[in-house]
């Protein structure tokens, strides 16, 4: 069970579990007549589907946090089925599904240290650093004169992601990734 | 940016500020007024179901609003006196509010709420054009005026056309509230200042009742701009009836499980020989923030609060 919160605590940023899921405060509005009772209207997203919804509060109303933990976690492998991990400090595994994964899985390689999330114990999100570095498995030659596609062209990652990077960029190169947009930032030596 | 650079991001809005405090002091000066100065540390408070106190240990409470030392001075023959005020509130942080904030209050002997929506009139018209603001200005993208006739609403007609039912016929508060703040007020003082008067008797706080309707009470709020900036009433002078409503409002917090203060004994037993008056309280911090079009009170103050 998380702490117990009232009405007074609530503001952007702060995670409450209602009806049994994890919620995040996005927006929040403090309204109140001056003789009359305070409002607290927050804009709410569900932390496992991304819904959205609003709601006011009042004083008085009582929250429970969110039981949320994070735990630096290193990814071991992908089984066809199931993305495997491991608590490096309590060698803990854990077993995640694609869906469960979500976009990280663009950026997975074998010993790639994550940040998980875990809700009551369950894992519901897996975030990695804003960079990672990627091998370039596929990289059709740059032809010269060839500026089409407006000086990019596709480039398969060994994870199978596909992203746009420049023309000169060829097989069994390593690129540095930023893994919040998913777009190609250098070259790494 | 640092403290130093931020401060000085914010001088034009400080001494808009300044200009704004010295035209409102001189406007009442000029009325004959006196400026007073009461204590900001007070052993009691009028009970509010809705206002938190900040407690100052041994010291006692700080004040969230000057009114009992005010009428006080009214009681001792102060016929017109006002008071540029910091109060103190527990817990309200918004882009409205701060847990310290200046009021402005004055108060009227020999006068009822009308005439405060009279001075309400005035000390706008004059306070805008001291700042420039004078026939109007734009407020965050929107058309204010200050120019021509204010409309006035009663809570009764304002929930009836914009929320759909009848405060004074049905008692519920904390819909009264809600509705207020999300059907009421957005529709309230555009593009010129509106008076919502004539509050349900169970909201009339320190107001006398109508004398020819006693279901609601002689309290008004000035809005602008969809914003709260002011609340004044044909202060009650009845001290059993008042001793009444402190004990209601006590009531009130008890089941909320809000602290108790024992009721304010002495500013009661001058209630007897308060001659009618009447008095009001205007945020000088939304005023500021409006007349600047900054978006919210932050911008205003020198130091906002944590």
């Amino acid at each position: 069970m998380g702490t117990t919160l009232t009405a007074g605590e609530l503001r952007k940023g702060l995670k409450l579990e209602i009806d049994g899921e994890p919620y995040l405060v996005v927006d929040f509005e403090f309204s109140k007549p001056g003789k009359g009772q305070a409002l607290y209207r927050c804009r709410l997203r569900n932390m496992i589907t991304g819904s959205q919804f609003d709601r006011t509060y009042r004083s008085g109303d009582k929250f429970t946090a969110a039981d949320l933990e994070e735990q630096q976690m290193q990814f071991l492998y992908h089984d066809g089925k199931r993305y495997h991990f491991m608590n490096t400090s309590s060698y803990d595994q854990l077993e995640l599904t694609e869906e469960q994964v979500g976009e990280a899985i663009h950026y997975l390689t074998e010993n790639q240290m994550t940040d998980m999330l875990l809700f009551q114990g369950r894992p519901i999100g897996v975030s990695l650093p804003n960079f990672v570095n990627l091998k370039v498995t596929r990289a059709d030659p740059w032809l010269k004169g060839d500026t089409a596609a407006g000086g990019t062209k596709p480039i398969t990652l060994e994870t199978g992601f596909v992203i746009q990077g420049p023309l000169f960029i060829e097989e069994g190169e390593v690129l540095k990734i930023d893994t919040r947009t998913g777009t190609y930032v250098e070259r790494v030596k | 940016m640092g403290e130093r650079e931020l401060l000085a991001a914010k001088r034009a809005h400080l001494e808009f500020r300044a200009r704004i405090l010295q035209s409102t002091r001189t406007f009442f000066l000029e009325q004959g007024f006196i400026e007073v100065q009461t204590p900001l540390l007070t052993p009691e408070l009028a009970p509010e179901p809705h206002i938190e106190p900040i407690s100052a240990g041994d010291n006692g409470l700080l004040i969230t609003s000057p009114e009992l030392y005010m009428k006080r001075l009214v009681v001792a023959g102060y016929q017109r006196i006002f008071q540029i005020s910091p109060v103190f509130r527990r817990g309200e942080r918004g882009r409205l509010h701060h847990p310290e904030f200046t009021l402005l209050e004055w108060y009227r002997a020999d006068a009822d709420y009308h005439v405060l929506q009279d001075d309400c009139r005035k000390l706008l018209d004059w306070v805008c054009k001291a700042a420039g603001r004078w026939p109007g200005w734009r407020y965050q993208g929107q058309s204010l005026e200050i120019a021509g006739e204010w409309q006035t609403l009663s809570v009764r007609a304002a929930f009836r056309t914009f929320a759909g039912w009848d405060p004074v016929m049905e008692e519920d508060q904390t819909r009264f509230d809600t509705d207020l703040v999300e059907k009421v007020e957005p529709h309230l003082g555009f593009p010129r200042p509106c008076i919502l008067q004539d509050y349900p008797k169970t909201q009339a706080a320190l107001a006398r009742l109508k004398p020819e309707d006693p279901s609601v009470a002689e309290r008004f709020e000035l809005y602008w701009a969809g914003i709260e900036l002011a609340n004044g009433f044909s202060e009650l002078t009845d001290a059993r009836e008042q001793r009444i409503r402190f004990e209601a409002a006590r009531e009130t917090r008890s089941t909320m499980g809000c602290p108790l203060y024992p009721l304010p004994e002495t500013f009661l037993d001058s209630l007897a020989h308060l001659p009618p008056c009447a008095g009001i309280a205007l945020g000088i911090d939304r005023l500021v923030m409006l007349l600047a079009d900054a978006e919210n009170l932050d911008q205003v103050v020198a130091f906002p609060p944590e």
